[in-house]
């Protein structure tokens, strides 16, 4: 069995005294899509933060094909090839569409993604590259967001809640776009409360439930029951 | 006539006064930041000037080859090994800090340079004008004002056109996103400050060209600065001009009433602005 | 079950009031025991102490951290020396006549100035202290711009013989300092008082709660505003001699208290009362040193800043979670197994 891509080993997440993350292990291997399942509060972000270094941990509890990042800047991490689609879009307000998706590339990583590229995923964003990121609709702003974590050619991408706030049509329009984004073999890791969704683009699915894994296991084989056992923490 | 020859010498002032103002506006648009040293950096400028004039025998002009990008390391240092410590969100450390070292820079200037007036020269330029009409401009108010749109202009430029002003501008935004950009925000505020003092130096040099200066000139540069800013409204460079030429021209205008009513003037104005239209005439963002 | 109190008191803090007493008494007999130099000394710190607590309110309490609080100490001064001298009123009058003008002044520089915010709100306070600078130094009845002396009659008309004075001036100060830091204490313990603290800790939660910001901050500014006036118009009594460079000095009235606070501690009583004892300790053994003393008041506030942003009471109380003035609320009667 080749090495994890992204392996966590006990790791314990705080926020000041708060404790949002208990013991939690869970490993990622190269080309999967993994789900991370859970209600509100039960410390999807916090796992996403971590990982992405924007909260600092215990080095060794995160381990980057095979190096340990946790005691790493969020900005030396996106260097390393592991980008994120935050929760709730937070596109640059001062930028344009275009000058949002190019800032995505700062990192300079080489790789199949273009500018050009992510038009062509996304038409609607090349129609208004110029417009101020703000006054595009939720969906167009989510598809801004994803072109952006692209555009630094990660090997990891992390996918915090893009279904938030968007209406159903277009949360189906982008998930369809998925596949054009993974299927390359880009690892992914993706946080949703649309468990559906979250299972019918996973290939295994970890559960969080009050900062702990309740259920780790493969996504069609999943039972419901386990499922909402694992979820509600009933 | 007088009077117009006052309003005229009066929006050359204020492209001095934008100088003094603009390195302040553009910490505040990307970092929050408002430098209390700011002023007493100025004047720091200026002696540096001095320094390296009576050193290397070169005019004030030719100084600012070095000082210029001088301030600008020393702006970045600070940055890095002080000032990105105070980043967060309680106003407090920074206030205090860069307070902290206004003190502490103007007694080492005390004690380095006496409290000694002191004076860049320039030579000829000093006092050459040029006529327009029946209205002598002089060349050296001339350049300053020329040299402040320039700048702001570069400036704007910079931010709109460059790939350091669209990270300036995502970090301004969201600092935490930036980051997962691969920028490194302890680096890009660094580069703000040191652009930050490397304007700064510009308006020292203009500053001690154009009057004596001594250590404690600071605080009045610091104001002057502070008002162009409020007046033409925050994130705003242009409008940071425009409330340079308003103090200016209000200073001139109070100065052609009486002469010991220079300074007050511009601080009534400064505050009839701040009763009327508290967000400045030009705002783009909230303080 | 157990009963549970909320108190304020602890041990310590019951201990230290009643400490307290002997002391108070010590300070108010001081005209008797200590030389001339030293009283004038003592009145020097506890007008510090004063201007340190009420600075640290406004700061560490209301959020409101003004560089500018020299102008009411320079407005007192030259009140107190207008009032006396150009309008021939008893001295003791003048003071709380200054006190009260202090407050109505205050209010519509608040309206102004409260337009702006954080850091800008700052030097936005320094802008009205050198307006009022300027101002005063247009009056030339009161010596415009190199300023006057407070004339002999008025001093003389204060007590009889000179160490009478000088005794009234030091139980002027002292009743001064303890006027403010009770009338802070007992504010801090007021329901407007939490209603500070909150919004210190929590702007938008205190809205929530129905707390009205600017009126808080209002109230404190001018209030604070006020007492500052006072202790201008005792500074000058003490100083003999008004100028507008001294009387708005940011160095004197500003800087000195700011490194006081912070040294002692911001947001707590007892820290402005430490960092006094404390700056005046390190004055009168480096007083020789001159500007080297201010770059090293600098630095260590900076360095306290970044290293131990609560002062040296703050240290000592997160360390030994101890506290004189009895402030803060506490759960009595908890048995260690939860209750």
């Amino acid at each position: 069995m080749p090495d994890p891509f992204l392996s966590i080993a006990g790791l314990n997440a705080h926020y000041g005294d708060f404790q949002a993350l208990y013991d939690v292990s869970m490993r990622v291997d190269a080309g999967e899509v993994v789900a991370v399942i859970g209600a509100n509060g039960a410390g999807k972000t916090t796992l996403l933060r971590s990982i992405s270094g924007l909260l600092r941990n215990t080095p060794g509890e995160i381990r980057w094909r095979g190096a340990p990042i946790g005691g790493l800047r969020a900005d030396q991490i996106a260097g390393r090839g592991i980008a994120m689609v935050p929760e709730g879009r937070l596109l640059f307000a001062s930028l344009s569409v275009e000058e949002n998706l190019v800032i995505g590339g700062q990192s300079g990583r080489k790789g199949p993604w273009t500018l050009a590229r992510v038009y062509a995923l996304f038409p609607v964003l090349k129609e208004r590259r110029n417009q101020a990121s703000s006054s595009l609709s939720g969906g167009q702003q989510q598809m801004v967001a994803i072109g952006r974590a692209l555009m630094s050619n990660p090997d990891l991408v992390l996918m915090d809640e893009i279904s938030l706030g968007l209406a159903p049509v277009i949360i189906r329009q982008i998930y369809e776009a998925l596949p054009g984004i993974v299927g390359e073999g880009l690892t992914a890791v993706i946080v949703e409360q649309d468990i559906s969704k979250a299972l019918s683009v996973s290939g295994r699915v970890y559960c969080l439930q009050e900062g702990r894994v309740s259920l780790a296991g493969q996504s069609d084989t999943a039972s419901r029951e386990d499922i909402s056992r694992a979820y509600f923490g009933i | 006539m007088d009077w117009l020859n006052a309003i005229i010498q009066g929006v050359l002032l204020g492209g001095l006064y934008a100088l003094f103002a603009a390195g302040l506006s553009l910490i505040f648009g990307v970092m929050r930041l408002v430098n209390i040293a700011h002023g007493d950096l100025i004047v720091l400028s200026a002696y540096l000037a001095l320094t390296v004039t009576t050193a290397l025998g070169l005019g004030p002009l030719l100084a600012l080859v070095i000082v210029v990008p001088g301030m600008g390391l020393i702006g970045y240092t600070l940055q890095r090994a002080i000032l990105n410590r105070t980043m967060g969100d309680d106003l407090l450390p920074p206030l205090l800090v860069t307070f902290g070292l206004s003190v502490i820079i103007q007694n080492a200037l005390l004690i380095g340079y006496t409290a000694d007036p002191q004076n860049l020269q320039a030579g000829a330029i000093e006092v050459a004008s040029v006529a327009v009409g029946s209205i002598a401009l002089g060349v050296m108010p001339l350049i300053v004002f020329g040299t402040a749109v320039v700048v702001i202009a570069g400036l704007q430029w910079m931010f709109y056109h460059t790939a350091i002003g669209r990270a300036f501008r995502a970090t301004s935004d969201r600092q935490d996103v930036a980051q997962l950009m691969g920028l490194n925000r302890a680096h890009i505020f660094g580069l703000a400050m040191g652009l930050s003092l490397a304007v700064t130096a510009l308006a020292g040099v203009f500053l001690g060209i154009r009057t004596s200066f001594d250590p404690a000139a600071g605080s009045a540069r610091l104001i002057f600065g502070f008002e162009a800013v409020i007046i033409g409204g925050l994130g705003n460079l242009w409008g940071t001009l425009a409330g340079g030429v308003i103090l200016g021209v209000a200073q001139t205008l109070g100065a052609k009433i009486n002469p010991g009513y220079q300074i007050l003037a511009g601080h009534i104005v400064f505050l009839t602005i701040l009763a009327i239209r508290p967000r400045g005439l030009f705002p783009r963002i909230d303080g | 079950m157990t009963r549970m109190h909320v108190t304020r008191r602890t041990r310590l803090s019951t201990a230290a009031l009643i400490l307290m007493l002997p002391v108070l008494i010590a300070l108010i007999a001081a005209p008797w025991w200590a030389g001339r130099a030293d009283l004038r000394l003592m009145g020097e710190i506890a007008l510090y102490m004063s201007l340190a607590t009420l600075w640290n309110l406004l700061a560490g309490y209301a959020g409101l951290v003004s560089v500018g609080q020299q102008a009411y100490v320079g407005l007192g001064g030259y009140l107190f020396f207008a009032l006396t001298m150009l309008a021939g009123i008893d001295p003791y009058a003048a003071l709380p006549l200054a006190m009260l003008a202090g407050a109505v002044i205050a209010a519509p520089v608040a309206v102004l100035i409260f337009r702006l915010r954080g850091a800008y709100f700052a030097i936005g306070t320094w802008v009205m202290a050198e307006v009022f600078r300027l101002t005063f130094a247009q009056v030339s009845s009161l010596g415009g711009g190199s300023g006057t002396s407070l004339s002999a009659s008025i001093v003389r008309g204060m007590a009889d013989g000179r160490s009478g004075r000088e005794a009234v001036a030091w139980w002027l100060a002292l009743g001064a300092a303890v006027l403010v830091i009770g009338a802070v204490v007992l504010f801090l313990r007021s329901r407007q008082g939490v209603a500070l603290t909150a919004i210190r800790d929590n702007e938008l939660a205190a809205r929530s709660l129905g707390i009205d910001i600017w009126r808080t901050k209002f109230i404190v500014y001018v209030v604070v505003g006020a007492l500052t006036t006072l202790i201008g118009c005792l500074i000058f009594l003490q100083k003999l001699r008004i100028s507008p460079d001294a009387a708005f000095s940011v160095n004197d009235w500003t800087a000195f208290v700011i490194f006081i606070v912070v040294i002692g501690g911001i947001g707590t009583i007892e820290g402005p009362i430490v960092g006094t004892l404390v700056f005046f300790a390190l004055r009168e053994t480096m007083a020789d040193l001159g500007t080297l003393y201010l770059i090293a008041l600098g630095l260590v506030a900076i360095v306290i800043m970044l290293k131990a942003p609560r002062g040296l009471w703050g240290f000592f109380r997160d360390r030994y979670n101890i506290e004189i003035f009895p402030l803060s609320r506490r759960v009595t009667g908890l048995t260690s197994k939860g209750s």
